[in-house]
C-alpha cells in the first residue's frame, strides 16, 4: 500500500525584505529526505548562498566538505573544499535584470538517520553566469533538524527569493 | 478505495490524488547485502525514481554500481557520464555493455560512515513502445580523500515494461544502513 502524502511542503520563506539568512528550525525526523529549493531575485552585491545544517544549532565547525562541476562561459571544471565551515552552493554578483538569479534544488537524503555522515545532492546554477552540481559532506552522524542558508560574511538576499522545504517519506 | 468509492457516489469526498508514491524501500541489515531488488513493480505510474545512499564493504576504496532491468545481463545497455573529481571535469561513456553504472561508491577503507548518495530518474518505465532512459545524480565525498560526483545518463535497449530492478556493486556487498527507495510519479 503506498503512503499517503509522500512528498510534502515543510515550509516556504518569501523575503519581503532583503535578509541574510533563511534558516528552517525545528524541522520533523518523520520524513527519509529533505528537498530544499531556492530561487532567488538577484543581488545588490557579491552574495554567498552558504549552507549549514545541524541538530538543534547549525554547526559553523570546519565539518564540512564537497566536490562541485561547473560549466560556464568556457570549459567545464571541477573543484573541491575540504574542512569547511560550511557547504558554498554558489554565489551571485548580479541583479535580477542582469539574470542573476541564482536558484538549488538541494538533496539531503537520510538527514534524519543517526548512523551516517549526512551527504548532500545539489543542482544550482545562476542562469547569467554558471551551471554547477555539488556532493556535499556533513561529517557528522547527528539527525539534522536545523537548515541555514545564507551569507555567513553578512551580505543579504534580495527581498522576493523563496525558499521551500519539502520532505519525502519512504514506505 | 473507499475515497474511490465515495467520489464516485458523489458524496463528496475528493478522491486521494498523491502523485508522488512510495513503492517499496530496502535497508541492509547487519553482514550486508550483495543485491538490492524491487521486483513486481506495479505498472500505473509514469516514472519511477530511486533515492538511495549506498556504502560497500570491499576491503579497500571505493566500488563501481550495477543497475539492471528485469535481470537483463545482456549487452544491452549503454551509458554517459559527466563527472568531476575535483580537479577535473570529465566525460565518458560506454556502449553494448551489459549494465548501466550510475555512480562509485566509498568502501570500508575509505572515510568512515561515509554513504555515497543517488537520485535515478527512470523514464516511462512500463511503456512497451520506448526504450528504457534514465537520469542520475549522484556523487560521494570523503573530504581530505577525495570525492565523485557524476551526472549521467543510461539507456537499456528494451521495449518491455520494466518490473524488476536490480542494483549492485561490482565486486562486494552493500554495507549495512545502505538504503533504497523506490517511489512512482504518476502522470495525469
Amino acid at each position: 500500500m503506498p503512503a499517503g502524502s509522500t512528498y510534502e511542503p515543510i515550509a516556504t520563506t518569501t523575503l519581503g525584505s532583503s535578509q541574510q539568512y533563511v534558516t528552517f528550525t525545528s524541522i520533523s525526523g518523520s520524513y527519509t529526505d529533505l528537498v530544499l529549493v531556492v530561487n532567488t531575485t538577484g543581488a545588490s552585491s557579491n552574495v554567498n548562498y552558504d549552507l549549514v545544517v545541524g541538530n538543534g544549532s547549525v554547526d559553523t565547525g570546519s565539518n564540512y566538505s564537497a566536490t562541485y562541476i561547473q560549466g560556464n562561459t568556457t570549459a567545464p571544471s571541477s573543484t573541491r573544499s575540504t574542512n569547511a565551515t560550511q557547504l558554498r552552493l554558489g554565489n551571485n554578483a548580479y541583479t535580477q535584470a542582469s539574470g542573476g538569479n541564482f536558484m538549488a534544488i538541494t538533496q539531503f537524503l537520510n538527514y534524519s538517520n543517526t548512523t551516517t555522515y549526512k551527504t548532500v545532492l545539489s543542482r544550482q546554477g545562476n542562469p547569467n553566469l554558471s551551471v554547477e552540481a555539488t556532493v556535499g559532506l556533513w561529517r557528522s552522524t547527528s539527525a539534522i533538524n536545523i537548515i541555514r542558508i545564507g551569507d555567513s560574511g553578512g551580505i543579504t538576499m534580495a527581498a522576493g527569493s523563496t525558499f521551500t522545504l519539502y520532505g519525502i517519506t519512504a514506505a | 478505495m473507499l475515497n474511490i468509492i465515495a467520489g464516485s457516489l458523489s458524496v463528496g469526498v475528493t478522491p486521494s490524488t498523491n502523485s508522488y508514491e512510495s513503492i517499496a524501500t530496502v535497508t541492509v541489515g547487519g553482514g550486508g547485502s550483495s543485491i538490492i531488488t524491487f521486483s513486481s513493480i506495479p505498472s500505473g505510474y509514469e516514472h519511477l525514481q530511486i533515492r538511495a545512499i549506498g556504502r560497500a564493504d570491499r576491503a579497500g576504496s571505493t566500488d563501481s554500481v550495477v543497475l539492471r532491468f528485469n535481470s537483463d545481463s545482456g549487452n544491452n545497455y549503454a551509458h554517459h557520464w559527466l563527472y568531476g573529481d575535483g580537479a577535473s571535469a570529465l566525460a565518458a561513456n560506454t556502449t553494448s555493455t551489459n549494465y548501466i553504472y550510475p555512480l562509485v561508491t566509498p568502501a570500508a577503507s575509505d572515510l568512515a560512515n561515509t554513504y555515497a548518495a543517488l537520485v535515478i530518474d527512470v523514464l516511462d518505465y512500463d511503456n512497451t513502445n520506448k526504450y528504457k532512459t534514465t537520469r542520475t545524480l549522484a556523487g560521494y565525498d570523503v573530504n581530505g580523500s577525495g570525492g565523485l560526483l557524476f551526472l549521467s545518463s543510461g539507456l537499456w535497449i528494451n521495449t518491455n515494461a520494466i518490473s524488476t530492478i536490480t542494483i549492485n556493486t561490482g565486486s562486494s556487498n552493500w554495507a549495512q544502513y545502505s538504503q533504497f527507495a523506490l517511489y512512482g510519479i504518476k502522470g495525469v
